[in-house]
């Protein structure tokens, strides 16, 4: 399948990628990665009239250390690249975690963390992550750039706060706190596939008992779904008992949709079974 | 404009040439060069058929529009064949019979060749989680497995 015929601009700058933004209005399209625009161009589930590609600005581009121990992410950083950071590595290892497990290896060398995140894609990594590691999503316009928080950035399947003359800058990670212990992990049915259902997850064991738990799925709702029941039932529980209890009160966090592969109730126990492996793994590493 | 000029290099020879802007990178390489050893199978990233390099890395030749290749230096199995460069990886998968319709494999060796291409040598799980991202309807893996082990064992000076 071929796409339909567009118009395309080759940005030089973000203030002239946003410029074209504006002036092609709201059937422009922006270009980074592609990996999944291509996708819906080829089966011409979208057809935009012009798409203006910011592949080349290198200024959105990048792994930074920030100056309180954070890190920032530049939105044209692809996946590879975030899966081999050393600093990534220290600074946030849920997502070195879970950087192989988006698609394939050739789709991680070209798609990139901003194009994730503005896609919104719910059965994507990168969005859960964001939002367990309480990161802020920075999204520059012709009128200045602003910080959102991902708590508020991700609006429904798809629809973000980003809107349509604006684009995703960058991905900025707070510092870790001492003793947090993240993971993102996923279940599959084979290497690669999208996610029957998704785990990003920050917590701290101390004097044996599970402390702050952030519980975030993807792969089992309209958006990175923010685990706060579950999350709260394994609070002060040694790891065997948290995992349990926070398994079974998942069910008021989680209202997974089915399909015609994996019915909804499967999806619940397949979160459920993610959810309980994982706070024993990272209560046993702690 | 929907028609846009392309300059880029392909299996080291500098291109140049008008196309449409929807034009992907496979469609250009097969339909403008007639280099026709990348496959399109499914033209939406899933099957692999049509993983080239592009400035030394694997990617999805149909999820690139060849737009975004201007500049870029673009290798396919055409190029990688004459330079010799993945010469042990293409004998042994003849020696373990790793192909059959051989429809798959100009994207196989290109998605092998980078893991080789980290050095040591993988195992098979590892090997298996690398290829996953490329279908093979005819051999059921195990062969095209044994040949990236044996070239990883091979280069990396181990006993077979």
């Amino acid at each position: 399948m071929k796409a339909a015929s567009f118009d395309y601009y080759r940005a030089g700058s973000v203030a002239g990628a946003l410029e074209a933004l504006r002036a092609a209005g709201p059937d422009a399209r922006l270009l980074a990665g592609g990996q999944s625009l291509l996708a819906t161009l080829n089966f011409r589930l979208s057809a935009p009239s012009i798409l203006v590609d910011i592949g080349r600005l290198d200024e959105l581009r990048g792994i930074t250390e920030t100056a309180d121990g954070g890190l920032r992410i530049g939105a044209l950083t692809t996946h590879a690249e975030i899966g081999r950071s050393a600093l990534v590595a220290r600074l946030a290892p849920m997502l070195t975690e879970g950087a192989p497990l988006i698609a394939h290896p050739a789709i991680r060398n070209r798609g990139t963390m901003g194009g994730s995140l503005a896609l919104a894609d719910p059965a994507s990594e990168w969005p859960a992550c964001a939002l367990a590691l309480q990161a802020e999503i920075e999204i520059v316009g012709l009128d200045g750039s602003r910080r959102v928080p991902a708590t508020d950035f991700f609006h429904g399947m798809y629809a973000t706060a980003c809107v349509a003359d604006e684009l995703v800058a960058a991905l900025l990670v707070p510092p870790m706190a001492r003793g947090v212990q993240q993971s993102c992990c996923e279940l599959t049915r084979r290497h690669g596939d999208y996610a029957l259902a998704g785990l990003a997850i920050t917590l701290t064991v101390a004097e044996g008992c599970v402390r702050s738990m952030r519980a975030v799925f993807f792969g089992v709702g309209p958006t990175p779904m923010l685990a706060r029941h579950a999350s709260a039932a394994a609070e002060g529980l040694p790891p065997a008992e948290a995992a349990q209890a926070a398994a079974e009160a998942l069910s008021a966090d989680l209202d997974p949709q089915g399909d015609p592969v994996t019915d909804a109730a499967t999806r619940m126990q397949l979160a459920r079974v993610l959810l309980r492996r994982t706070i024993t793994r990272l209560g046993a590493a702690a | 404009m929907s028609e846009i000029d392309l300059a880029l290099t392909v299996n080291g020879v500098a291109v140049r040439a008008r196309i449409p802007a929807r034009m992907h990178l496979v469609d250009f390489l097969r339909e403008r060069l007639d280099l026709t050893g990348s496959h399109l199978g499914c033209e939406h990233g899933v099957c692999g058929a049509c993983t080239i390099r592009v400035d030394g890395l694997a990617v999805r030749g149909c999820l690139m529009l060849a737009a975004q290749a201007e500049g870029a230096a673009v290798e396919t199995i055409e190029g990688l064949t004459a330079s010799g460069a993945i010469a042990d990886l293409q004998a042994a998968f003849v020696a373990r019979n790793a192909l059959q319709c051989g429809f798959c494999t100009a994207g196989m060796l290109v998605t092998a060749s980078e893991l080789l291409s980290r050095g040591g040598i993988p195992d098979r799980a590892e090997i298996r989680a690398e290829i996953a991202g490329n279908y093979c309807r005819c051999t059921g893996y195990h062969a095209i497995v044994d040949a990236i082990e044996q070239v990883a064992r091979n280069r990396a000076g181990a006993p077979a």
